[in-house]
């Protein structure tokens, strides 16, 4: 059997896929009595048809496109980290400590240092997960979720006991220096003399993740490293013969995926919230494996989804609040992307494999 | 702490265990037929939510209970066709499960409830109701054993103690005969099971049903029994819970018991004592939420004994062609 070609693999295969869990949702849509016409145009308007939709759309597209990369990375490892979520909570914990507990002269330098100490706790974060998997032998699908319900019940700790000012009421830390804040994304966009929504979370963040998504790109396939990487993924043994050290590797792919979980804070710790509150992470971890599902693990492909995701969370929230359908929505169309595009994606391809063969069997 | 402190402690423990035990059990059925199960946590929520909701429609708890199992079995079919049919990503196939599972049911409690994603309040018959076992009267009166009976042993609802019956059943199940033979064979080498001229689809199937059933039944337990209603996102983790235990457990189901009362007498302690004074050190609520993943952890590096899972779990099974 002919395998399909590349360009129908890498497009065609996942927009029908997202077709099929569109049009399911539709139908969900309709079984709870609502319109999904009327619904689309909601979610269109809410999220695209102004700058202010724009800004959330695109603020919620930054943590997403970092979550995604941070998936996507070690799905080219052959891993499947679920662990974003934690890794992205104590990212967060690394950015407040940053920026409680030194006096930054500019916001430049506090974005560096925040930056970096995001990604050394997201890394860290990975590190145990990935030194099980690789000397242990012990499965990180199971290390990582465990670590995620670890992470949460020590930031629970840390918020409500040594962090919360005293005096204050709900467990968060106390608020960055203002002078710290990112600049907006309208800030940035003034510059250029482009008007844009001012009361939007949008921020500097979105660059960084646009940045990540290049370096990751460069990584992944022009260094040495990438293709160590690529090549572990595809076969073990292979690449085991080929002198590339397993452990190592995982190694790597763990520590550069937690990272890049972890940056996600400097978009909302850091950008938007500008103090560290209860589950900081808010799902997106778990968003970046349908992210990184449906962009078939490329950068580019890692970004346009994620967009779509930030259209549909900004859309979801207009929906809630114009037609009474609640935002869980969302979490069911996510549910089925993951489910077309991740566990069902055989289901899709066969019947288009089987469509491309009539076709050249037709000549 | 006195007598009746312990007593409550260890009655917490039976009732918080009993969806832990149920959950880890089906999970148990499927890994040891080669599919891995992440999605018990979904399977249990959508079961809570369907169960709570047709049980206060219809008034009636063994008509929510039949309507819960329903709604695991779908989404375990749906497990089966990813995983078995279409030999997709099991692990992937089961986040998608747990987050449809998140969402269908607030989605779904909100349509037909209004109550903020909820279910109304169960009571009466519409909730299973605790039994007191016979001899509860008897014992009263002797010392020890007569509160422990009637307090510990007695008056939990019918499901619990199907629970804890399950157990013999899955050992015997699972090494007494043809069937568990063979459904632990096809977890091992699924290639030896083709060969020996059985179905391999067929036995997974089994397992990933069987385990549909059983979280459907955790699912109940938790809305009907130790709750009276389902409110969103109920489950709270208590199936990745049971997949530390089944790890912990590495893949048994006498020691499955053993490792899910381990927790759900920590989780007894926490609900009692938010904050566990042993003298010298305060130990912190988060720390006891913790310490299930923690010890799994602890398991997994191998510190207390290697835990092996069965040999072909997580990979679809590819018939030669002839």
């Amino acid at each position: 059997m002919q395998p399909l070609p590349k360009w129908a693999d890498a497009t065609l295969v996942p927009l029908l896929s997202i077709l099929i869990a569109f049009a399911i949702s539709g139908v969900v849509i309709l079984a709870i009595g609502k319109d999904p016409v009327e619904a689309t145009k909601v979610m269109v308007t809410g999220a695209l048809g102004s700058t202010y939709g724009w800004g959330y759309t695109l603020y919620y597209a930054t943590s997403f496109t970092f979550t995604g990369l941070a998936v996507a990375v070690a799905f080219h490892a052959g891993l499947f980290n679920i662990g974003g979520e934690g890794q992205a909570t104590l990212g967060g914990l690394g950015v407040a400590l940053v920026l409680l507990h030194m006096a930054w002269p500019h916001w430049s330098l506090a974005l560096l240092a925040a930056m970096a100490g995001a990604m050394a706790f997201g890394a860290a974060w990975a590190l145990l997960p990935a030194w099980l998997q690789a000397r242990r032998g012990s499965h990180i699908v199971i290390t990582t979720i465990m670590f995620n319900f670890i992470a949460a019940a020590l930031l629970n700790y840390i918020l409500v006991n040594v962090l919360r000012p005293t005096g204050q009421m709900d467990p968060a830390t106390a608020r960055f220096a203002a002078d710290l804040a990112l600049p907006k994304l309208h800030e940035m966009l003034g510059w250029l003399g482009i008007p844009f929504a001012r009361r939007t979370p949008a921020n500097l963040g979105l660059v960084v993740a646009l940045a990540a998504a290049v370096l990751v790109w460069g990584l992944l396939w022009h260094t040495r490293l990438g293709f160590q990487l690529r090549a572990f993924g595809k076969s073990e043994p292979a690449a085991r013969y080929a002198g590339i050290s397993p452990v190592r590797v995982t190694l790597y792919a763990m520590l550069i995926s937690g990272a890049l979980a972890g940056l996600m804070a400097v978009n909302t710790v850091m950008g938007e919230q500008q103090r560290l509150v209860m589950n900081a992470a808010g799902g997106a971890g778990f968003i970046g494996i349908a992210v990184a599902l449906m962009g078939r693990s490329h950068p580019l492909g890692v970004v346009l989804a994620a967009l779509l995701f930030g259209f549909l969370y900004q859309g979801g929230a207009e929906m809630a609040i114009w037609m009474q359908i609640p935002r869980e929505l969302i979490v069911v169309i996510q549910a089925l992307v993951i489910l077309f595009t991740g566990a069902l994606d055989n289901m899709v391809r066969m019947p288009v494999a089987w469509a491309f063969r009539l076709l050249r069997g037709g000549r | 702490m006195d007598v009746a402190a312990i007593l409550s402690i260890l009655e917490g423990t039976i009732r918080l265990s009993t969806p832990l035990l149920l959950a880890c059990l089906a999970g148990l059925f499927s890994e040891r037929a080669g599919v891995f199960d992440i999605g018990l946590e979904g399977k249990m929520l959508i079961a809570a939510f369907f169960s709570a909701a047709v049980a206060a429609l219809a008034g009636s708890a063994w008509v929510g209970l039949a309507a819960g199992v329903a709604a695991a079995l779908v989404l375990a079919v749906i497990h089966g066709l990813a995983s078995i049919t279409f030999r997709g990503n099991q692990l992937i196939a089961g986040v998608a499960i747990n987050f449809l599972a998140a969402g269908l049911t607030v989605l779904v409690a909100e349509n037909w409830f209004r109550l903020g994603g909820r279910t109304p309040s169960l009571s009466g018959e519409a909730r299973f109701q605790g039994l007191t076992l016979p001899l509860t009267e008897t014992l009263a009166g002797v010392p020890l054993l007569g509160p422990f009976w009637g307090t510990v042993i007695s008056g939990h609802a019918l499901l619990a103690y199907l629970a804890f019956l399950a157990v013999p059943a899955t050992w015997w199940i699972l090494y007494r005969t043809r069937f568990g033979l063979r459904l632990r064979a096809v977890g091992e080498n699924p290639a030896a099971v083709d060969t020996a001229g059985i179905s391999v689809v067929a036995l997974r199937y089994a397992a990933v049903m069987i385990c549909g059933l059983l979280c459907g039944l955790a699912g109940v337990y938790l809305a009907t029994a130790l709750s009276a209603g389902f409110v969103k996102d109920m489950s709270g983790g208590r199936g990745f819970i049971a997949l530390a235990a089944l790890i912990f457990a590495k893949w048994r189901p006498w020691s499955a018991m053993g490792a899910t009362l381990l927790f759900g007498f920590l989780q007894s302690v926490a609900t009692r004592f938010p904050r566990l004074d042993l003298g010298i050190v305060v130990v912190p609520a988060q720390f006891i939420d913790a310490l299930p993943y923690l010890l799994t952890v602890v398991i997994l590096a191998g510190f207390v004994g290697k835990a092996i899972p069965p040999r072909a779990g997580g990979t679809a099974y590819v018939k030669e062609h002839g």
